[in-house]
């Protein structure tokens, strides 16, 4: 059986796991980290996004053995080990972005590398069309857009904290 | 005050840093095996042999110690596993358990089934003809409807039809049985219904439910589609745990969970309606067919509901309306927001469409023409009053907020300098009743703990989907108990805490569960003001709780101690600081024989305004506006009442423009996933999205803190959508969902 070697949320592994194990199953199976989520098992819905190498990619249709080498950040890696948040799970949370939770961890994956990958700043409607591989089912995604967007003037700097929602 | 403030979701930090844990996600048991299921690969057959490969466990009918029967209504003719003949495609026939869920789902795979195909109805028409019925047809009906149709100066009809729903909730359904001691199989359910799972998996394994203990923590989204389908799920488990004494996991695969699971029922209208020059109706006659699918599961609350919303809040002095619930060999449909509302309430949109294109009438004024109330009755047919201001109010303010007029002009000088785009304005108004049509499910109970160190422990009958359920009870027991919130601490609905629940489901989550959570804690709160009240020496009246105090209400008394000293005192002083609280919704009745009865205990009322633009090339639609008023009384959390607000709206949206389930020929489900079926994603949403909440409207009837349901009504404010794409492109009807091409091909086939 392969043998991978990878570091997760700042921790290395080494794992024997199956040529066509996912990398979900190894982060859920075999490491426990439950948080990330399989919502569609066919690279649809986005509930198992994590960050490979700093860039979102669906666990589910990764194969354990592509993560060889990589840096993997799941929803568990996000805030300090103080539990400071990351602005992102922060803005999530006061803008009542999520219901019943269960695309939350692959939506603040999606939503981070998004961020990352516009420093010059985003539009809603970019935001809206940034979001497209990830699925809710719960909140019509509208509160999900003003957390991205508050959240993203932390990230780049434009503000020091999460602006309050405005209900 | 902790109720009507927006606090956020109990769980919003869990869920930003993954460490709430659905059923899935709980450590797993030592031993344990996981489970796949063997699904018929046609829609309609007679069931031969089941050959599995050597070494795999396979349960089947056979396996069944109880009874074969998973159906909600305990009527039969809905079996866990198919025997002697398989009824839809996707019919569960075996399950099969293995020690990796990739072992379960290949050895699934490989089992064979001897089916010889029979001839599958399919056609709603068809069912109609052959009089393929589920149960006999209902009627509710006022008047001579046929004589006032005849002698109105004025006459339309119309027949259309609405498609099902996949429920898509996030998490697909899970159950893990855990066999204990002495027989006792524990299960933990990813469902809406922990009573019914007890039920069914007691039914199933011929044990009582006192071995079944079932938790529910909570789900990832329900939507009604985990009310009557966690139950066979969980009882598939348990067979499991039963048979192999070890502990048992079934967690459906999306494509699994898309085709064995029912969906909401697909509806076909049928309508004859006499109406005046000023658009006022006289007279209708409807026929309302569900499709229920093979068999009854929860259909007949699905036609209550349908018949008893056929009229929305409009007022028809004649009227005839029979609803069938027709048997196919499809899925069993079920149970999905609204519940058989959402297919009710077109009925009048097609017909206030009709009325508007006989008299030259705008639909809006049709509409105004119509609400029940004002100049007209205030009584549905069935014979409960409907409030005609409250509709008069979320209609205007709906059409206020929308800037109708104003917009209509705009509308109108785009279209007219525009050949291909064309936009168009939609409006809806809405009432809806709120309780189970099904009586005895108007009910809930709780059970409420105070420790001496004054922190609280809430547990009640209710379950938590995502839609802020158990926030907002706490937020009734602290204002209750006069604490801050976070002293309330909120646990997994139990079945071995609050026994004997009804579903969590109709919107009525927080009404009932709501006041019996209160009720346990006045009674609790009354022993502990007669404990302060005897050590001051004041009558327990006089004694009161707030911002975590408790003191006595007299001017210049300062007496007065915190309420963790007061439990703790309490208990010193051998009193009870625990108690169970129980609610029955009061005044509601029906009457099944004469098809009428006030079976709400009160209406929720809303209106919206939709703006899509359609390509008139190719049938492709945006919605670009959306402005909806909603009622929700004194709501308790206005932040997790938007947050419905907005989620219902777009599902409903889904349901009325892009999810189309499509079952081939020989009545295979083709849509088994998201690449096939398509539910709105964050592009479909309108950009311009404007929530309001009714303000100053507390509730007239005796609701918790006079708030108002709020999980179903604002699905059906979509419908809105549905005739803004008419206004758009001039049609005159089209059948839901209407996707591109359904636009497309009727747009070809006017010839424009
Ligand atoms: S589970 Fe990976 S995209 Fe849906
Ligand atoms: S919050 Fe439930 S799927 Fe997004």
């Amino acid at each position: 059986m392969p043998q991978v070697t990878l570091t997760v949320n700042g921790q290395t592994h080494t794992a024997e796991v199956e040529g066509r194990t996912l990398l979900v199953e190894l982060l859920r199976e075999t490491l426990r980290l439950t948080g990330t989520h399989v919502g569609c098992d066919t690279s649809q819905c986005g509930a198992c996004v994590v960050h490979i190498n700093g860039e979102s990619v669906k666990s589910c249709t990764t194969l354990a053995v592509m993560a060889n080498g990589a840096n993997v950040t799941t929803i568990e890696g996000l805030a300090k080990a103080d539990g400071t948040l990351h602005a992102m799970q922060e803005a999530f949370r006061e803008y009542h972005a999520l219901q019943c939770g269960f695309c939350t961890p692959g939506m603040v994956m999606s939503a981070i590398d998004l961020v990352q990958k516009h420093p010059e700043g985003l539009t809603e409607q970019q935001i809206r069309e940034g979001l497209e591989g990830n699925l809710c089912r719960c909140t019509g995604y509208h509160n999900i857009v003003k957390a991205i967007a508050a959240a993203a003037e932390v990230m780049h700097g434009k503000r020091s904290e999460i602006a309050r929602a405005a209900e | 005050m902790t109720t009507g403030v927006p606090v956020p979701h109990d769980n919003a930090l869990a869920h930003c840093t993954g460490a709430a844990r659905f059923a899935d996600d709980l450590p797993e048991p030592p031993g344990l095996l996981h489970a796949a299921l063997v699904l018929s690969p046609v829609a309609h057959g007679v069931l031969g042999a089941i050959d599995a490969p050597p070494g795999v466990i396979v349960l089947t009918a056979r396996d069944v110690p109880g009874t074969n029967d998973i159906s909600a209504s305990g009527k039969g003719g809905e079996p866990l596993f198919a025997e002697a003949s398989v009824q839809h495609h996707g019919q569960p026939i075996a399950m099969v358990l293995a020690e990796t869920r990739d072992a379960a789902l290949r050895a699934a795979a490989a089992v064979r089934c001897a089916i010889s195909p029979l001839p599958a109805l399919l056609d709603m028409e068809e069912a109609i003809a052959r009089e393929s019925f589920l149960m006999p047809p209902q009627v509710v009906a006022r008047g001579d409807a046929a004589s006032a149709i005849g002698t109105a100066p004025l006459r339309a009809e119309g027949t259309f039809r609405a498609g099902g729903q996949e429920h898509f909730y996030l998490e697909s359904q899970v159950a893990i049985a855990v066999p204990g001691e002495d027989g006792e199989i524990a299960i933990t359910s990813s469902t809406q219904h922990p009573t019914e799972v007890q039920h069914i998996a007691g039914r199933v394994l011929g044990i009582d439910y006192t071995r079944l203990p079932v938790t529910c923590r909570r789900m990832g989204g329900g939507f009604g589609g985990k009310e009557s389908n966690a139950s066979w799920i969980a009882a598939a488990a348990a067979l499991g745990a039963w048979r192999t004494g070890r502990p048992v996991k079934l967690r459906l695969a999306r494509k699994a969970d898309m085709a064995a699971t029912g969906k909401r029922h697909p509806f076909l209208f049928r309508w004859r309606a006499g109406f005046d020059a000023s658009g006022r109706v006289l007279g209708l006659e409807a026929t309302l067919a569900a499709d229920g699918g093979h068999s009854l599961d929860l259909t007949p609350g699905v036609v209550f509901r349908a018949i008893t919303h056929a009229l929305n809040c409009y007022d028809v002095p004649a009227v005839r309306i029979t609803a069938m619930a027709l048997r196919t060999n499809t899925v069993s449909h079920t149970a999905f927001r609204g519940f058989g509302g959402p297919q009710g309430v077109l009925l009048m949109e097609d017909v206030i469409r009709g009325v508007a294109r006989g008299t030259g009438l705008a639909p809006e004024t049709v509409r105004e023409r119509n609400f029940a109330g004002g100049p007209n009755d205030t009584l549905t047919p069935y014979g409960q009053a409907l409030e005609g201001d409250l509709i008069r109010r979320v209609w205007a303010e709906c059409r206020q907020d929308a800037e109708w007029d104003r917009r209509r002009a705009e509308i109108a000088a785009f279209n007219a300098t525009h050949p291909f785009i064309r936009r168009g304005l939609g409006s809806f108004a809405l009432a809806f009743g709120i309780s189970f049509g099904v009586r005895h499910l108007n009910q809930a109970g709780a059970l409420v703990h105070v420790y001496t160190d004054g922190s609280i422990r809430l547990n009640h009958g209710g379950t938590e989907m995502g839609q802020g359920l158990n926030v907002k009870v706490a937020q009734v027991v602290a204002e209750s108990f006069g604490v801050p919130l976070d002293r309330v601490r909120i646990t997994a609905t139990s079945t071995a805490e609050v026994p004997n629940t009804a579903p969590t489901a109709a919107s009525t989550g927080s009404d009932l569960n709501g006041w019996a959570a209160h009720r346990a804690a006045t009674t609790i709160r009354g022993r502990m003001a007669e404990v302060a009240g005897a050590l001051w020496e004041v009558p327990a009246e006089e004694v009161r709780f707030a911002e975590g105090r408790v003191f006595v209400a007299r001017p210049g008394d300062n007496r007065a101690m915190g309420f963790a000293d007061l439990a703790h005192r309490c208990w010193m002083e051998r009193v009870s600081l625990s108690a169970t609280g129980f609610y029955r919704t009061p005044d509601i009745h029906w009457d099944p024989a004469t098809m009428t009865g006030e079976p709400f205990f009160y209406f929720s009322y809303g209106a919206s305004v939709a703006e899509v633009a359609v390509d008139l090339l190719t049938g492709e639609h945006r919605v670009l506006r959306a402005d909806l008023v909603q009622d929700c009384g004194r709501s308790l959390n206005p932040a997790i009442d938007r947050g419905q607000i907005e989620g219902a709206f777009v599902q409903g949206m889904g349901w009325l423009t892009c999810e189309e389930l499509y079952w081939d020929a020989e009545g295979r489900q083709r849509t088994l996933g998201p690449s096939t079926y398509k539910i709105p994603g964050s592009r479909d949403v309108p950009p311009v999205f404007n929530v309001r909440l009714l303000q100053d409207a507390p509730a007239r009837q005796d609701t918790i803190f006079r708030s108002k349901a709020v999980g179903e009504p604002p699905l059906m404010l979509a419908t809105a959508v549905w005739n803004a794409i008419l206004d758009a492109t001039g049609l005159d009807r089209i059948d839901l969902p209407a996707t591109p091409d359904r636009i497309l091909t009727a747009l070809s086939a006017r010839g424009s």
